[in-house]
Parts: structure tokens; C-alpha cells; sequence
């Protein structure tokens, strides 16, 4: 377990195998009521420049006060990601121009970061794991949002977003495939999820991505790599990649050299473009704040954060296969969202809990997938689940019964025990009704009873039949018996 | 009522107080002193009404016995101070419409104390110069003139039109900002007291920033009193100003008094520079002969630093200028270059068209020294150096209470004389910028003419946050200096 991310996913060219070298910058607003240096609201969808402050504007002589909430979230996420805090951090100045960069000069952090070295495990299919390095995380400002489509002549700029804390968590180029990618994706927005420290919403652009690129031949040199600015979702990090990947290993078959430069993803096209190259890149003359101190923590102040974190996932993960006897696979897509986690536990508690993640897994998630639902909306709740379940597990309802009763609860609500009163969806145990309806089905059939006994296999029609007559209620294992006996069929069939 | 314009900020309180005339006279005669003093372009910013309304307002409240520690007073404001609903414009055309809709911590705390706004004093263009040149409002001149000549001489800089006002008997006392020695060297020339307090005395929110690290607001006076009752109430302890220090502020006008019997202050050796005048050497020791005659010890230090400050000055100043200037760039206020194409042609006129010389100069100048590859040649270089200068000055420190220098190298000069050769401008700061370098407070007193007639100061640099022991040894020098002449008010004539 817990290898290095290493895969025999190399990529085919013309003259052999290629591997590809990923490394991802992510950025994960903070979630904080305020910004990370001034006191203006962050929320979402609030109408264009309502949320700034005199600081955001970049207003003379206005100054940064450091935002206490924000720097308690980076450290919450630092010590999620097993990493080292660092004790004093700087913060610094990163100076280009542009409309929406209101001071001329991002806040961030650049040779002092409050967060080290880390790790994130991921989830690959399978059940397998490996581990992708964190190599630091640190704050900095947003900047403002220019949009050049509100007027034919003009640019407009939103400054909401201007000063909004961000994370800016930059792994060790540890991944060699897409799929890897994704999956280290997925599994850091499930860590800053469960330690809520960010949305993780990729849509509102809570959680944005640039992927570092290279290739080489399996296990060479590092080659030269390619930035991809701002992928906005999963699948666009998997098409960027392959393409990318794709595109430079033919530009070094045919015998080119791949320049360092930064590019854009276009998801129409599903392509990379040049964004400016190596020579046209900016010089931030990044040097520390003379508007802020040092940050100094406190010792004190991280234990006491460290003790209130909650149970991550790789935790949760490992207690659910140990406790509740899961496979990793399962155990893997309960503990991917801590809300989907918690329900599981409240359906599972006393329940059969592999019964439980199947029906889980199975019922309850293809049916929100359908419904483009997330567990939170799920109309039905984990209480009135683990009544279905019980009933399933103590022969009082059937199987099949089992996903009626969830339809019936799901878009009519009510409690699944009164329901199954109600619409005496009882599992039938009673031989003599079994009987009864076997006798029926048979006298109605003669000569697939006659085939049947030719062809054993065809019992499994009568089944069907008999299932039918008894609205699903029928215990299936009974009805078998019975049919068996009725048709004297041999034991094994 | 000419008379009440020469009282000093502590004489004009008695006679508040003994209701021996209103705010609303001394204001009046203030304002139209200065109306008569329009050639020497002292202010920027006239608020007579204003100034009128906050006169009545105290006269109401000393009338009802209500009256706060500056009841009344009427003061001048340096035009780097934001001032909310007064156009405030840093002496640049870049800010020449700028309204703040917010008022700088530091005069916040002097409207709260009762004091009177007269109006917004001129300046060199954020406060970038030592002759009040650079203004794009023209330059202010010195109230003084030479013996027999004819002559304007500048008033120094950059807090050159307080200096003026004060010495011209336009306000009881102004406010200036001190960056490389913009309150002492102006004071100097002016035959005024200025003070540029311990780094975080002050509160620097609202204040529009030169050199973040450096800036530091002060009081502007006639007497040393003065500086120490104008001090405690501009200082405070600022939650919006991170580098504001949390240092209870004394009531220094209590300890003004108190001599300096038994005091040792120490002669920076390194402060005899070749090339200087023999009448500042002769100051200087007579300064020493006159501290040494009121029971102080006099010793000989060493600063071995010193000849790094200036060198390292400029380039500290200029790198966090650029840096802090960026923010002016035409798009949300402040100048707009017009007809422009796109966003980089209005970037480039904007600031082309609304910053002077001197400030583009120093903007070329900070972002060079802070580029990829010369960051460590210059900037990290100079910090080295601020922290061998404040090393020096702890050491310096073991052996006295404080040290006696001379303020500036010669007196006034004139108008245009030296406006061609930036290093012989700069070389004009030699004996200040080493205490903004160091972070410690330092006053300039003045302590007599030279043969031509014109005022010469002496410079007492303290310990941080000791602007008491300042303002003592400051007040003993004044007592011994008997400085009493004031300049001729040619500007009636």
C-alpha cells in the first residue's frame, strides 16, 4: 500500500514509451465570512462590487490586517495533510498590473509559506492507494474578476472576490496519469471538505486547478514542463492531460524540444494553447510586506486546532473496513464525502453493515445520481434506511419488496414500518399461501410444467410466475422449496 | 488680533480655556494669514469653512466647560494625510480630484481632541524630495530669506508647506510625515521643532504610503512643548495598522521640563562629514556646550554603519514606493489618461501623464533594485544594512541616553539649485534617513542662524519609543538656544 503513485500507464508513441510527469497547483478559497485582509463579505453570487472594502479597492493609505479565521483554516488543512506548520511564515508582495489587482501587488506567500511538506493518499481503482506529496500550502489573496462581455468598448471589474483568502496547496510532481490526477483531486476536496476548510465547489470556482505537465521516457530525467492555467472541472484535468501529454510527446518524437510556457485549456476545443512562454513571463519583484509582520503562531494555538480536527477520510476509511467489514472499494466511495459518510453510519448502526453499503451504494446513490442529487437532498433519511435494511435482514420484507418500499418512501415520504403495514407488502413465509399460488400457476401452465421437468433450468420461469401471483411478497427461498417438491425436481437445479 | 497667529499650540489653549478670545477669532486670523500668504503656496487646500464650523462647534463646547485637550486649536495638515470629504492629493496630479470618503487614524485622533483643520499643507509629490520641488502644485517658499537678498529659498522637504505655515505663523502647528528625514530637515531649514517619532508610534492608516517601512507621521511646532502635546494626541496603538505598536503613550508634555542633569548623550563621530560647512560643526558643539552646561555628560560614540544609510536608503524606499505607487494605475480613481486604445497604453499614460519626474524616477529606480537577479544584489543587501544601522544604535545605546547630531548639512537653498542633480538633493537627508532606517525617534530643534541669517537645527535621536528623553533633551537645547527671531513676512509686501 501507500507506494508512491507509479503506474505502468505509459503512454505508446512511435518510438516507445513514454511516461507522463503531473504536478498540480491548487487553489482552495478559505472558507471564512471575511476576507484574508479586510473585513468584507465573501459570499457567492452577491451583485458585482457589494463585497469590497476601501482596503479591497486598493484605496491610499489603506492597510492589510491579517484575518485570525483564515490563517486558523490553513493550518487546520496543513495538519490535514499530515504537514509540517511552520512557526513563522511571511507574508509577501507579488507585483503585476492589471484592472482587477486593484494595489498593483497580490498578497501571498513566497519563500516562507505557513505550511511544509505533506502528503495526500489517494484512492485508485481497486482499492489500491499511493501517495502524492504536498511540497507546501499558503495563503494569498484573490484577485478581482474583469468581464469583457458586458459592453462593446469597455471592460467591466467586479472586485468581489478581490482579497478572498485562498490556499494555494502545490504538490510534488508525484502523478503519472490522469486518472491519478483526478483521483488526488478528488481526495484533497474530500479532505478540505471534511475539515471544512473549503467548499470544494469547482463550479462557483472555489477550488481551481493549474496542472504542471511533462513527459519522458520511463524513468529518465524530468523533461520540460507546461503550466495549464485554471482547469475549472475533473473531466477538463483528464482531457487537459491526455492532450497535453499527447501533444508533447509528438513535438519530441518529431525530433522538437517542448518550450516551458503556460497555457490555457480550451474545453470547447479540448485543447492546450500557448498563454505566454518562459521569455514573456512575469517578474513579480516579489519581496515581503512592509504592511504586515511576520506571522507568528503559537504553539498552543496549532495543538488546540490539531485536537479539534475531525476524522479524515484515510481514518474513516480504515475504521469502516475494519469495524464494519468493508471492502476498500466500498469503504473508498462511503468516506469520499463526510455527509455521505455520516449517513451511511447512522443506516448501518445495528444494521447489517455490508447490506447496508450495498444499499447504499447501489440504491440510494443511483438513484441521486439519476436525480443529479448530492446525499444531502436525499429525500429519504438514513433513519428510515436502516428500518428497510432491518426489515430486509429479519425476512420481513423481501429483496425486491425492499427497492419498492424505497421508491414508495422516496417520492411519497412516510415511515417505511407503517408503509409496509399499510400496503401489506409483508413477506409471504406462509407455505400454504405459497402453495396455494404454485398450484394456481401450474394449473394454468401444463406444458411448461411438462418442459420444466425436461429442463430443469425453466423452474426459474415459474419462479417469475409465482412472484407475480403473489405481488412480490412471496419469500423466494420458500417459493423455490416448494416448487422444487411441487415438480419434483432434483435438489441441485 | 494679528498678534493671536504668532501664539504657540500651548498659549493659544490657555487663552482658550481663559475664554480670552474664541476658536472662531484665532481661526480667522489664521485663515487670513494665510490668505495673505498665498506666495508662498503653503497649502494645497484652503478649508475655511470648515475650519470656521469646527471653530464654533469648540467654542460651544468651551463655552459649556466641555472642552477637549485641543479644543479649538487650528492646525495644518500635510496633504498625505486622507482627509475624509477634502480633497487630499499627495502633492501629485495623479490624485489632483482625489476625495477620500475615510479620514486617516492619525487626524481622526486630532479632530477627536478638538483640534481645528485649516486646510491641506503642499508637499514634494508623495513625499519624494528635500526642497518641496516636486510638487505638482509648485513649490512652497521658505518664509525665510537671507540677510539682504531677494532670494526664495525652498523650505525643504518633503513636509516643506507645514514647515512653511508653521514658520510663517499660518497655523499653531501642522502635521508632517517623515520617511528619510521629510519632518526633521524641513523643520531645520524653517527655524521649526519637528519630530519624527519611534516607528509604530503613530498609526500609518490613511496616511498615503512612500515607503511602508519607513513612514512615520509627527508633529510639526514652534515650541518643543508643542511637539510634545501635538505627539500624544496623534499617537495611538492602532488595530488597523499592523505595524502599530502597542506601547502606552506618555503624557509628554509633563516631562519636557524635566533637564537633562545627569543625562549622558552621546556625539556620533561618524556624523563629522567632510566638505561640511564650519558653522554646523560649530553648532554642534555648541549644542553639546550647552547640554553639557545643563549637568549632562557628554560622550563620544561611534556608529560605524553610518556611511551605508543613505546608499541603502535608496534603495529600500524606492523598491517599496514602486510597490506602493502601483496601485495609481487610472482605473477606479485618481488621474485617467484620455483616448487611450487599450488597457496597457492607459496604464502607461495614466502614469506617465500623472506622476512627475522624481516619483518616476524612484518607481524606475525600486523596480530595478527588486527585479529577478538583482533582488539579492540590492534589496536583501540593504536590509542587511538596516540591520548592521540598528545594531549600531542598540551598541550606541549601552553608553548613553542619547545622541546629538547636527539636523541637516547647511541651510535653505535656493529655489532650482540643486533640482538637477538628484545626489546632491538626496545627500540633503544624510543625517536624518538613518534614524528611519533604524526605526527610532529623532527631533530637530532649531538652535541658530548662520552668518547669512538663516536657521540651522540640531538633531536629538532616542531610543525607541523614548520620545520623552527626546522632547527633554530637545527642550533643554531650545531653553539654551533662545531661539526667538522670526523671519520677515516679506510676502505682505
Amino acid at each position: 500500500m501507500n507506494a508512491p503513485a507509479k503506474s505502468s500507464k505509459y503512454i505508446r508513441g512511435e518510438s516507445g514509451d513514454w511516461e507522463v510527469v503531473i504536478g498540480l497547483e491548487v487553489h482552495a478559497q478559505v472558507v471564512s465570512k471575511a476576507k484574508l485582509f479586510s473585513g468584507a463579505a465573501t459570499d457567492f453570487g452577491a451583485p458585482p462590487n457589494s463585497q469590497v472594502s476601501f482596503v479591497d479597492a486598493g484605496m491610499p493609505g489603506m492597510l492589510p490586517v491579517i484575518n485570525r479565521r483564515c490563517v486558523e483554516q490553513a493550518i487546520r488543512t496543513g495538519l490535514g495533510l499530515r504537514a509540517k506548520i511552520n512557526r513563522v511564515s511571511v507574508f509577501d508582495r507579488k507585483n503585476y498590473f492589471y484592472p482587477d489587482l486593484p494595489s498593483g501587488y497580490q498578497i501571498s506567500q513566497y519563500k516562507q509559506p505557513i505550511v511544509g511538506e505533506g502528503e495526500v493518499i489517494i484512492d485508485l481503482p481497486g482499492g489500491e492507494t499511493a501517495t502524492v506529496g504536498i511540497e507546501r500550502l499558503h495563503l494569498e489573496q484573490d484577485a478581482g474578476k474583469s468581464l469583457h462581455d458586458q459592453h462593446a468598448d469597455y471592460s467591466y471589474v467586479d472586485l468581489n472576490r478581490a482579497g478572498v483568502a485562498l490556499m494555494e496547496i502545490v504538490s510534488r510532481p508525484d502523478m503519472r496519469c490522469a486518472d491519478e490526477a483526478v483521483a488526488y483531486l478528488k481526495k484533497l476536496r474530500a479532505i478540505l471538505r471534511y475539515l471544512g476548510t473549503c467548499d470544494g465547489n469547482m463550479e462557483e470556482g472555489s477550488l481551481r486547478a493549474d496542472v504542471n505537465v511533462s513527459v519522458r521516457r520511463p524513468g529518465a530525467e524530468l523533461g520540460t514542463r507546461c503550466e495549464i492555467k485554471n482547469v475549472n472541472s475533473l473531466r477538463f484535468i483528464a482531457q487537459a492531460i491526455e492532450y497535453e501529454s499527447r501533444r508533447q510527446i509528438e513535438i519530441v518524437e518529431s525530433g522538437g524540444k517542448v518550450k516551458q510556457e503556460t497555457r490555457l485549456f480550451d474545453s470547447r476545443a479540448g485543447e492546450t494553447r500557448s498563454m505566454r512562454s518562459k521569455e514573456e513571463a512575469h517578474d513579480y519583484r516579489y519581496f515581503p510586506d512592509p504592511d504586515l509582520l511576520p506571522l507568528e503562531l503559537d504553539a498552543a494555538w496549532i495543538k488546540a486546532i490539531e485536537a479539534s480536527l475531525p476524522e479524515l477520510p484515510d481514518e474513516k476509511k480504515a475504521r469502516f473496513i475494519k469495524d464494519y467489514g468493508l471492502s476498500a472499494y466500498d469503504a473508498g466511495v462511503i468516506v469520499a464525502e463526510r455527509e455521505l459518510a455520516d449517513y451511511y453510519e447512522a443506516m448501518a448502526r445495528g444494521a447489517d453493515a455490508k447490506l447496508a453499503a450495498n444499499w447504499l451504494n447501489n440504491e440510494i446513490l443511483g438513484r441521486l445520481n439519476k436525480q443529479g442529487l448530492s446525499i444531502g437532498d436525499c429525500p429519504v433519511s438514513a433513519e428510515a434506511n436502516h428500518a428497510i435494511i432491518a426489515m430486509t435482514s429479519d425476512g420481513t420484507i423481501s429483496g425486491k419488496i425492499a427497492k419498492d418500499l424505497l421508491d414508495i418512501v422516496w417520492s411519497e415520504g412516510g415511515d417505511p414500518r407503517a408503509v409496509v403495514e399499510a400496503r401489506a407488502l409483508r413477506q409471504v413465509t406462509d407455505t400454504r399461501a405459497i402453495e396455494e399460488a404454485v398450484e394456481r400457476v401450474i394449473a394454468a401452465n401444463p406444458d411448461k410444467v411438462a418442459q420444466a421437468k425436461a429442463k430443469p433450468k425453466l423452474a426459474g420461469w415459474f419462479v417469475g410466475q409465482v412472484m407475480k401471483e403473489t405481488g412480490g411478497k412471496a419469500n423466494p427461498q420458500a417459493v423455490n422449496a416448494v416448487l422444487k417438491a411441487r415438480l419434483e425436481l432434483p435438489e441441485e437445479g | 488680533m494679528t498678534d493671536l497667529t504668532s501664539l504657540t499650540l500651548a498659549d493659544a489653549r490657555t487663552a482658550l480655556l481663559e475664554k480670552r478670545f474664541s476658536s472662531m477669532e484665532l481661526t480667522g486670523a489664521l485663515l487670513s494669514a494665510i490668505e495673505a500668504a498665498r506666495p508662498l503656496n503653503a497649502f494645497v487646500t484652503q478649508t475655511p469653512e470648515r475650519a470656521l464650523a469646527m471653530a464654533a462647534e469648540s467654542d460651544a463646547r468651551l463655552a459649556r466647560g466641555e472642552a477637549r485637550s485641543l479644543e479649538g486649536l487650528p492646525l495644518a495638515i500635510k496633504d498625505l494625510f486622507c482627509t475624509k470629504g477634502v480633497r487630499t492629493t499627495a502633492g501629485s496630479r495623479i490624485l489632483e480630484t482625489f476625495v477620500p470618503p475615510y479620514e486617516s487614524t492619525v487626524t481622526q485622533n486630532l479632530w477627536d481632541a478638538g483640534a481645528v483643520l485649516l486646510g491641506k499643507t503642499n508637499m514634494d509629490e508623495f513625499a519624494m524630495g528635500s526642497s518641496n520641488e516636486t510638487s505638482y502644485f509648485g513649490p512652497v517658499a521658505n518664509p525665510w530669506r537671507a540677510d539682504g537678498s531677494n532670494q526664495n529659498l525652498v523650505p525643504g522637504g518633503s513636509s516643506g508647506g507645514s514647515a512653511s505655515a508653521v514658520a510663517a505663523d499660518l497655523c499653531l502647528a501642522a502635521t508632517g510625515t517623515d520617511t528619510g528625514g521629510s519632518i526633521r530637515q524641513p523643520a531645520a531649514v524653517t527655524g521649526t521643532v519637528g519630530l519624527k517619532p519611534t516607528y509604530g508610534r503613530c498609526s500609518r492608516w490613511g496616511i498615503i504610503a512612500f515607503a511602508s517601512s519607513l513612514d512615520q507621521a509627527g508633529p510639526m511646532t514652534k515650541t518643543v512643548r508643542d511637539a510634545a502635546i501635538l505627539l500624544r494626541h496623534m499617537a495611538s496603538i492602532d488595530p488597523l495598522d499592523s505595524t502599530s505598536v502597542d506601547v502606552p503613550v506618555p503624557n509628554y508634555e509633563d516631562i519636557v521640563d524635566a533637564g537633562v542633569k545627569g543625562l549622558r548623550i552621546g556625539i556620533p563621530k561618524e556624523y563629522r562629514v567632510d566638505g561640511a560647512p564650519p558653522e554646523i560643526d560649530a553648532l554642534w558643539q555648541k549644542g553639546a556646550d550647552w547640554l553639557r552646561a545643563q549637568g549632562a555628560e557628554i560622550v563620544e560614540i561611534s556608529l560605524p554603519f553610518t556611511k551605508y544609510a543613505l546608499p541603502a536608503y535608496y534603495i529600500v524606499a524606492p523598491a517599496e514606493a514602486s510597490s506602493n505607487l502601483a496601485r495609481y494605475d487610472g482605473v477606479r480613481y485618481g488621474h485617467r489618461a484620455r483616448d487611450v486604445r487599450d488597457i496597457g497604453e492607459l496604464y502607461e499614460r495614466s502614469r506617465g501623464e500623472g506622476f512627475g519626474q522624481e516619483v518616476r524616477r524612484r518607481i524606475l529606480i525600486g523596480t530595478y533594485v527588486l527585479s529577478a537577479g538583482y533582488y539579492d544584489a540590492y534589496y536583501a543587501r540593504a536590509q542587511k544594512v538596516r540591520t548592521l544601522i540598528a545594531r549600531d544604535f542598540d551598541a550606541a545605546f549601552a553608553h548613553c541616553d542619547a545622541l546629538l547630531t547636527p539636523a541637516t548639512p547647511g541651510p535653505a537653498f535656493a529655489l532650482g539649485e540643486k533640482t538637477q542633480d538628484p545626489v546632491s538633493m538626496y545627500l540633503n537627508d544624510i543625517f536624518t534617513v538613518t534614524v528611519n532606517m533604524a526605526g527610532l525617534p529623532a527631533l530637530s530643534v532649531p538652535a541658530g542662524l548662520t552668518m547669512g541669517g538663516l536657521p540651522l537645527g540640531l538633531q536629538v535621536i532616542g531610543k525607541a519609543f523614548d520620545e520623552a528623553m527626546v522632547l527633554r533633551i530637545g527642550r533643554a537645547l531650545e531653553l539654551a538656544a533662545q531661539f526667538r527671531v522670526k523671519p520677515k513676512a516679506w510676502w505682505l509686501s
